[in-house]
């Protein structure tokens, strides 16, 4: 058994890094598909992250050795984030070393770094990048783990695979407070991966940039290390998201290799749908005045904690 | 887990929905969607009144049912939109606090209102006891609604939002009041919109706006 848990370990840390990119290129497609323009390659994330690879880095003159490391860490962060969330099996043996509150805290640490090497360099669009994302970060992070409060109140463990695997085992029952905190937590999957209502992924104006602000200065591989840490952040809340709130289908402990064989093609479908129902969120939503985010993250904050009062009270 | 039936869960999610919806009146600035919700609200209420008519065999129940999607559905709203193109509202002013702000506030009280409930409800013997503790919390966002606005409009909304939460905290809490007591209540609702509307052209006539702060000065001061 334990064989088999590490290779499902492994497998999903390896999916995770490979599929990121494709899951990203997934979402611009049907974005471009629904705002009838013509798509753009599948493969496209790819391309990018290569041809980054393959250019000479160039480098603040008054960059600090953090500039340089803060890529590695962030990078670092998702892929350790990624070997904690059970996107295939739940029985990770990694499933002791860390919790969902730990991930949070991993996802937190990602940030930090990637704020104090966007204001390293002390141009003003880094500075104002690396603000606007710390407003955003820390509005979201309480909602986010008021999100995971409620689902580890429902299963009894803070630990994310072994909630996914007692949601996905237990009696099947309406949960009003879990639906409350699946909008909470699409909201601030929205807001922490600088997608529309808060951030435009694609904008070239730096005014209205937040994550983008912040990758200004980088080149090359870091660039590359950055917008692949990007992919696989979004890959990661997606994954969460399943975890929480679609755990069918993921393999437990009990279902040998022929579950994890199974939860391949599961994941896929739900990676699928999962980024159709992205680009439709934000295809319909306007991007919000910069003033106005923290209005809609007091919505999801609002959402989370409805959601766990309900929980108390009802039980359900 | 708990082993709770279908229809009590339905139950559940109807009280939580219930309970959103009166978040969403906390916050809304236009009055058109206010309105709206109230008639959501209504239609919830129905649809509780009706599980649990269909789970505890009362008969009252269907009527009380009844009285609801008729008047707090369908007539109500359509009055108080009737009364919005007549005095041409369709904005309210900002509330008097920002919506990060009345929202943390609405959380509070919620906390408050579960614990304010949670006597009650062991004293209760119904299977919905559990859901008085979102009456009251329903009855006391509405206050917040009223509190937080200037307009007469929104006021009435929010007023009639909490006798929503009232009929909800006694349906769980004793499953219905007697019916004499729930007609009594509906026809006092209809007369009170009826009167509230000829109220509000009045103050407009009076004042030329529907805000409720010039009712506050003495004549003389102005």
């Amino acid at each position: 058994m334990s064989g088999l848990a590490w290779l499902t370990q492994s497998l999903e840390v390896l999916a995770a890094l490979a599929l990121a990119p494709l899951f990203l290129g997934w979402v611009n497609q049907c974005r471009a598909w629904l705002q009838n323009r013509k798509a753009p390659s599948l493969l496209l994330p790819y391309h990018g992250i290569r041809k980054l690879f393959h250019k000479d880095a160039v480098i603040a003159e008054h960059a600090s050795p953090l500039f340089r490391a803060a890529p590695y860490v962030v990078f670092g962060a998702m892929v350790a984030a990624a070997s904690i969330i059970p996107s295939m099996g739940t029985g990770l043996p990694f499933t002791t070393a860390a919790d969902a509150i730990a991930l949070v805290g991993l996802l937190a640490v990602a940030r930090v770094f990637m704020s104090l090497a966007a204001m390293d360099i002390g141009t003003a669009f880094g500075t104002l990048g690396a603000r606007r994302e710390m407003m955003v970060g820390f509005l979201a992070e309480p909602a986010l783990l008021m999100v995971i409060f409620v689902a580890s109140l429902i299963s009894a463990t803070t630990a994310l695979p072994l909630i996914a695997e007692r949601l996905a085992t237990q009696a099947a029952a309406l949960y009003p407070s879990l639906a409350f905190t699946a909008v909470a937590f699409t909201m601030v999957l929205l807001a922490e991966n600088a997608r529309i209502p808060v951030d435009n992924p694609a904008t070239h104006l730096e005014l209205t940039m937040i994550h983008e602000a912040m990758l200004l200065e980088y080149s090359a591989r870091h660039l590359a290390l950055m917008e692949w840490a990007a992919a696989l952040k979004l890959f990661n809340y997606a994954c969460i998201g399943f975890a929480l709130f679609v755990p069918w289908g993921t393999s437990t402990g009990a279902s040998g290799p022929a579950g994890l064989l199974l939860s391949v093609p599961v994941l896929g479908f739900k990676l699928l749908v999962a980024g159709l129902w992205l680009a439709l969120l934000e295809t319909v939503s306007a991007k919000l005045r910069v003033f106005r985010a923290p209005e809609f993250l007091a919505t999801a904050f609002m959402f989370a904690v409805l959601g766990l009062l309900v929980h108390l009270l009802l039980g359900a | 887990m708990n082993a709770t039936s279908l229809d009590l869960q339905l139950l559940n999610t109807c009280a939580a929905l219930l309970l959103l919806v009166s978040f969403a009146m906390l916050s809304q600035r236009r009055i058109v969607t206010l309105v709206n919700l109230l008639a959501l609200q209504g239609a919830l209420l129905c649809i509780a009144t009706l599980l649990l008519a269909w789970r505890t065999g009362k008969s009252h129940l269907y009527v009380s049912a009844a009285l609801t999607l008729g008047l707090k559905v369908v007539l109500l709203p359509w009055l108080l939109h009737r009364l919005i193109r007549r005095l041409e509202v369709h904005w309210d002013t900002e509330p008097l606090l920002n919506v990060p702000g009345t929202m943390l506030v609405g959380l509070l009280t919620v906390v408050f209102a579960f614990g304010l409930a949670q006597p009650i409800a062991e004293l209760a013997n119904t299977a919905t006891r559990n859901a008085i503790g979102i009456a009251v919390a329903v009855i006391l966002l509405a206050f917040i609604t009223m509190i937080t606005r200037r307009k007469a409009m929104s006021q009435v909304v929010g007023f009639l939002s909490m006798e929503n939460g009232l009929f909800f905290g006694a349906m769980s809490a004793t499953y219905g009041m007697p019916m004499i007591v729930e007609l009594g209540v509906a026809l006092d609702v209809l007369v009170a919109m009826l009167v509230l509307g000829v109220f509000f052209f009045q103050i407009r006539e009076q004042f030329d706006s529907l805000d409720l702060h010039h009712l506050e000065s003495l004549k003389e001061d102005r």
